[in-house]
């Protein structure tokens, strides 16, 4: 039986509502939600029971379908069935053209950054499709909880650039989630495995899912989760095994490259079960139709895929061993080796990667389930609902940012591996005399060559005063914040001249395109969208009014005098008298005035936790 | 505002002084982040998550500046009031350059050197102990605190520079090696 709290006079007396938040895995094959349930994290299943939802999504001319029945119909209507949108997700046109012919779906040229694909029910972008999937999950966990969710936590491969994060969370906004954070796979793997509990010392956590592969390498001390570092290949997977197998069939079968959409899926499908079948099975007996007519038959054994995977695997150790030299230890020093994602069910992995690390891999919570498990533990603490908790996650960055300098070449300005949030600058000069505007190219990547890394943003810094070459002094600001996500800032020091972005346009879509979707998501766009608004407003206005009352009642007392405890409070009445009425600019009005009355309050609290945080360490120090 | 007249060191309640207990900084890294970190703040007010966003990212500045040698050892002298341009400044030591100039010879031979992954480990080795050696250097002229051997310091930071430049090259070159097995 749960023991009813009490807490202790003078801390918080605000009854502590309990907020609902889900963890959200959205995978490439599959995905999952999940949440606390007293004290309890699990993976909540749908109506018939099952809990992995496929990651497909249907265009009918009915509506949309998302899960198993999509799925089902993904080799009968194949244009029109999208799967792995993840693979899509925050990448440009070039990118998708490399992902090979992998991919049946007509993609569609067009002026946006961001590609489409065609289908019945228009153009649609992998953004669009991912938030379907989303919705579906959005709404199991809101029916099996009984409400509404007050945020999620979304996870992505630790792998994942800025691009595809941002693409990630624009796909959350679409849904019309709130998203407490973005969390990386692997981290969320470690905290499922509550190796806060009992296992201080260094794991490596083995991602290995349909279509992406992450290692993260983490220390853990007294529940908080360290990241060292993290490496992988956010394009390699599960797919990839299929698609070796299914190469082999063709190879044998004798069936051409071009052979067709439904020919492609049916052998995908068929190489998939095969694949699952051959964890348990020595061999299994394949049947294919050829597409001329007729049939081939044939049998794959365990060696002849082992053989046909082991270069994929290998290409995951490479990935291993260097993010054990980027975290500056070896194979010996790690404790225990995790290992998450469906694809770590191929004995083969197992074996490789036990060798590699020279200890017998974990694997004893579903690998499937583990990391939404983890993400609705952290999506927990982030509602608020265990203040108490020593669970803490500090990640990194897996690829370094940089800039275009002269002749093409990057110039690092966070290395890969930095702890998160993070802020860095570095000055920059003129090249020409007389120059008045620069050119901000941002790349993320290890190579030096531009060519060579991704392009995440472009602007100009415009206003330099003319002066001869090199005397300029342009400073350039990256901000990273603890979702990972990018800010770039350029400012010429003599005369303040700035210049600011969000780092999304490259690949991403623009807040215009958003706002479209958005709209068009509604059917009876005014008075809907008006609606939402003052709802939205509301919830904002509620969350300000509520953290504040738990602010006030825990220190208010003693960190204001009367003439500051009167201001704040006439400012929270406004707020409160605003949010009981139907006006949405009244709401933003008094919620900005209550931000200012409270700023140097706010201030004050943190600095004294500060305080005593450091407290009583100085004594036995000196 | 956050208090921005402590210094990494006053942040971190630790004597300022070059040596540093790496255990007690870790420590006192993990429970700054406890306090400060976004993730405390995931529900509060913008304006909070704001601040914990700006003071989360100072505690990570400081703790990577006082964490390692070099950064810590440039910014104990920015403290004494000697700022180094660290990217302008080399060292005029005509022996100690002949000596790089040695090094990255040998670095460059031991791609072609019948067992290229043992020169690069004795190399490697060699590196290190030059860098300790250093290290050893740098927290006796920072005890002695005298302008001369706070200046001797700085040219310790500068000979730091290009021997760390040097073993991240031989890392470099290890990866391409065992990429290649």
């Amino acid at each position: 039986m749960a023991l009813l709290q009490i807490a202790e006079p003078g801390q918080s007396a605000a009854p502590h509502e309990h907020r609902l938040a889900a963890g959200i895995d959205l995978g490439t094959t599959n995905s999952l939600v999940a949440t606390v349930r007293s004290g309890r994290a699990e993976t909540l299943p749908d109506e018939q029971g099952n809990h992995l939802l496929p990651s497909v999504v249907r265009y009918t001319d009915e509506g949309v379908v998302v899960g198993e029945a999509a799925r089902r119909a993904a080799t009968s209507d194949p244009l029109n069935t999208i799967a792995s949108a993840k693979r899509l997700i925050g990448r440009g046109v070039g990118d998708i053209k490399s992902l090979g012919d992998g991919l049946p779906y007509e993609f569609v040229e067009q002026e946006s950054a961001v590609p489409r694909i065609r289908t019945r029910a228009g153009d649609l972008s992998p953004v669009e499709v991912s938030a379907e999937i989303l919705r579906v999950l959005a709404s199991r966990a809101e029916a099996t909880l009984g409400g509404e969710l007050s945020g999620v936590v979304i996870t992505v491969p630790a792998y994942f650039d800025d691009a595809q994060r941002q693409a990630t969370k624009d796909a959350a906004r679409l849904a019309g989630l709130r998203v407490f954070r973005l969390l990386n796979e692997p981290t969320a793997a470690a905290v499922a495995y509550g190796l806060d509990r009992e296992a201080d010392g260094i794991h490596a956590i083995y991602d290995l899912g349909g279509g992406t592969f992450d290692i993260s390498i983490l220390r853990l001390h007294k529940g908080v989760f360290e990241v060292m570092a993290t490496g992988g290949d956010s394009a390699l997977g599960g797919d990839d095994f299929d698609r070796m197998v299914a190469q082999w069939i063709m190879d044998q079968a004798g069936i051409a490259d071009d052979a067709g959409h439904v020919t492609l899926r049916t052998l995908m499908q068929q190489a998939r079960e095969a694949k699952e079948a051959l964890t348990e099975a020595g061999s299994v007996a394949l049947t294919v139709e050829l597409p001329g007519g007729g049939q081939w038959r044939g049998e794959l054994d365990r060696d002849t895929f082992d053989e046909l995977v082991d270069p994929l695997i290998r290409k995951t150790i490479g990935a291993c061993r260097r993010a054990l030299r980027d975290a500056g230890i070896t194979a010996g020093e790690v404790r225990e080796v995790v290992m998450v994602g469906g694809s770590t069910r191929v004995p083969r992995v197992r074996e490789r990667v036990g060798e590699f690390f020279g200890r017998p891999v974990l694997a004893d919570i579903d690998p499937d389930r583990v990391v939404a498990v983890g993400a609705a533990i952290q999506a927990d603490v982030l509602a608020g609902n265990k203040p108490e908790d020593e669970l803490l996650l500090l990640d990194v960055i897996p690829l370094s940012l940089g800039l275009e300098t002269m002749g093409g070449l990057v110039e690092k300005i966070i290395p890969r591996n930095t702890t998160i949030p993070v802020a860095r600058a570095q000055e920059f000069t003129t090249f020409k005399d007389g120059q008045t505007a620069m050119a901000v190219h941002v790349v993320q990547g290890e190579r030096e060559l531009v060519a060579d890394c991704r392009s995440l943003a472009r602007f100009e810094l415009r206003g330099i005063p003319p002066m001869v070459a090199g005397a300029a002094r342009i400073r350039v600001t990256f901000r990273v914040d603890a979702d990972g996500l990018l800010n770039v800032e350029a400012e010429e020091l003599s005369r303040g001249v700035k210049a600011e972005v969000t780092v999304k346009p490259s690949y991403g879509l623009t807040d215009d395109e958003i706002a479209g979707m958005l709209r068009a998501s509604f059917e009876h766009a005014e008075e809907d969208m008006a609606a939402r608004q003052l709802a939205e407003s509301r919830v904002e206005g509620e969350r300000v009014i509520e953290a504040l009352r738990a602010a006030l009642a825990a220190d208010g007392d003693e960190l204001l005098n009367a003439g500051e405890r009167d201001r704040i409070d006439a400012a929270l009445e406004k707020l409160v008298a605003a949010v009981a009425g139907d006006d949405p600019r009244a709401i933003e009005r008094e919620m900005k005035q209550v931000e200012k009355t409270c700023e140097f309050y706010v201030e004050r609290r943190m600095n004294t936790s500060i305080r005593q945080a450091m407290a009583g360490k100085r004594l036995d120090e000196f | 505002m956050f208090d921005l007249s402590r210094n990494h060191f006053e942040l971190f309640g630790l004597p300022v002084d070059f040596i540093v207990d790496g255990d007690a900084l870790a420590e006192r890294y993990r429970e700054l982040q406890r306090v400060v970190h976004p993730d405390r703040y995931a529900s509060a007010s913008d304006q909070e998550q704001r601040l914990a966003l700006q003071q989360a990212t100072q505690v990570n500045e400081a703790y990577e500046t006082l964490k390692d040698p070099v950064k810590r050892a440039q910014y104990l002298l920015g403290l004494k009031g000697i700022d180094m341009d660290a990217q302008q400044e080399t060292t005029r030591d005509t022996a100690f350059l002949m000596e790089q100039l040695q090094l990255r010879e040998e670095l460059e031979n031991a791609r072609n050197a019948d067992d290229p992954e043992a020169v690069l480990d004795e190399l490697m080795g060699r590196i290190g102990t030059m860098i300790r050696t250093l290290v050893a250097q740098m927290a006796i002229q920072f005890e002695e605190g005298t302008p001369e051997q706070l200046e001797a310091a700085r040219e310790s930071v500068r000979k730091m520079q290009f021997l760390n430049k040097l073993h991240a090259e031989a890392e470099a070159l290890e990866a391409e090696l065992e990429e290649q097995l």
